[in-house]
């Protein structure tokens, strides 16, 4: 467990020092979203009726772009070598950069998140459903995210590659995180969309770090 | 046995003695389920003429599944046991499966239109099977991202093992949620709900595309091989020449 936090205070005490990296990611967020207005107009219905949506697609276009620097830096000074021979798994090294990476992007997604809604005249109803999707979304997305960038490790044109890879696989995650929270804006049931969206963070936390582990090693071999 | 065939001279040898037992029953096959499909079997009672788009549609939706699962599992084969023609088969299969799922859903497409009143609906099943196609796509490009290609080749085959989770989930998207797209009728619980009269000519193709499938992946294994053996021989030539 102390190789986990260790690796974790890193992570962020590294994030911290280049804050303007995390910062970037959600200035990105906030233009892609304040884009669409411009091009389909400001009707108030048609925009409170996108904003599920637009919050989800434009938060996963944000990630993407986070995810290339996740092992690349590591990878070209050799720490992530080092990490490697050390006494932690390289599991655990993959949870610890997800949580990192969630801590330091996903988060302040989320916390952008309803300020964009609010533009988009999101239905109060809705809110709730959006702050608890993305809490459940936006982990799921890191772990496979982490994945992407283990995979792509090295490779030319990475970024562009990296989201070819993830974004059908997060798919899912962005079906039934706008889902409920149309769900909640019509008044229907939320739960059995949270209860799925749960079950993929619970799965992606079991299986993600192997895959990322096992894409580790063999671009380190 | 499989370990036999690690030594490519040998596999080369094999495979040319069984590629024509899978090209000619494959041509034969399609050949004769085509014909039974477009002039010797009957029309559907609502759909009319147009239930013939089915006889390409759904036996290249089998495949679209079908070389996908054969992918995953070589590439597991190369990965644990490192096997070096699983990644080769891998690597070969690809394209053959994206050209099946792109001729699944141009089909299904093309029988869409007649039949929906519309080219393409966001309903599960062409979703997750357009996603399969992306799938396909992320495997290529990733092998082909390394400068180092057994990089490239381990790298895409963690993919396709993780994107393998895609294929239950098309499989029974039908079943899950509720679909435009009709639900199984071919394998079921119960037993087919399709008359035998267009049930035969459906696995004619079905049979006739697998076989199909057995002997380009046959032939593109050779040429793979055969590519990678020139890319070696012209770089021992080029050392040859810079130490002369």
């Amino acid at each position: 467990m102390s190789a986990l936090t260790l690796i974790l205070h890193r992570e962020i005490r590294l994030a911290l020092r280049q804050i303007s990296d995390s910062a970037i990611i959600v200035l990105f967020f906030v233009l892609a979203a304040v884009l669409f207005p411009f091009g389909v107009g400001p009707e108030p219905n048609m925009l409170a009726r996108m904003a599920p949506g637009v919050v989800w697609v434009t938060a996963l276009l944000a990630a993407m772009l986070s995810f290339e620097r996740l092992f690349t830096p590591d990878y070209e000074d050799g720490s992530l070598e080092q990490l490697a021979l050390g006494p932690a798994p390289l599991e655990m090294v993959a949870i610890a950069k997800a949580a990192a990476h969630w801590l330091t992007t996903g988060l302040p997604l989320m916390i952008a998140a309803p300020l964009i809604a609010v533009l988009y005249r999101l239905p109060d109803a809705g809110y709730g459903a959006l702050i608890t999707t993305m809490a459940l979304g936006t982990p799921t997305i890191s772990l496979i995210g982490t994945v992407g960038a283990a995979l792509t490790l090295g490779s030319r044109r990475g970024g562009v590659l990296l989201s070819l890879l993830v974004i059908p696989l997060i798919i899912p995650v962005l079906i039934f995180g706008t889902a409920a929270i149309d769900a909640a804006i019509s008044g229907f049931a939320v739960g059995q969309h949270l209860m799925l969206m749960g079950g993929f963070l619970l799965g992606a936390l079991v299986l993600t770090p192997l895959a990322t582990a096992a894409a580790l090693r063999q671009a380190l071999e | 046995m499989i370990q036999q065939y690690a030594n490519p001279a040998r596999f080369n040898r094999l495979a040319t003695t069984l590629m024509p037992w899978f090209a000619w029953p494959a041509g034969i096959l399609i050949v004769a389920g085509l014909y039974f499909a477009l002039f010797n079997s009957p029309p559907d009672y609502q759909q009319g003429d147009t239930v013939r788009i089915m006889y390409v549609h759904v036996p290249a939706a089998w495949m679209a599944l079908f070389v996908y699962t054969s992918m995953a599992i070589s590439s597991a084969v190369g990965l644990i046991w490192k096997h070096p023609l699983a990644h080769l088969s891998a690597q070969a299969a690809a394209p053959i499966g994206a050209c099946f799922t792109f001729v699944c859903l141009l089909t299904g497409s093309l029988w869409g239109k007649p039949m929906w009143g519309t080219w393409w609906v966001w309903d599960a099943r062409l979703t997750s099977v357009l996603i399969l196609f992306f799938l396909y796509l992320g495997f290529m490009a990733l092998q082909n991202a390394f400068d180092d290609p057994r990089r490239g080749e381990r790298s895409a085959a963690i993919l396709a093992i993780i994107g393998f989770i895609n294929v239950p989930i098309i499989k029974f998207s039908v079943d899950w949620w509720n679909t435009l797209h009709q639900p199984a009728s071919v394998v079921k619980m119960s037993g087919p709900a399709i008359h035998s009269s267009m049930l035969i000519p459906l696995f004619m193709m079905g049979v006739g595309f697998t076989l199909y499938f057995g002997a380009l992946l046959l032939l593109r294994m050779k040429t793979l091989m055969l590519a990678r053996r020139a890319r070696g021989m012209s770089m021992a030539q080029l050392h040859q020449q810079a130490a002369e």
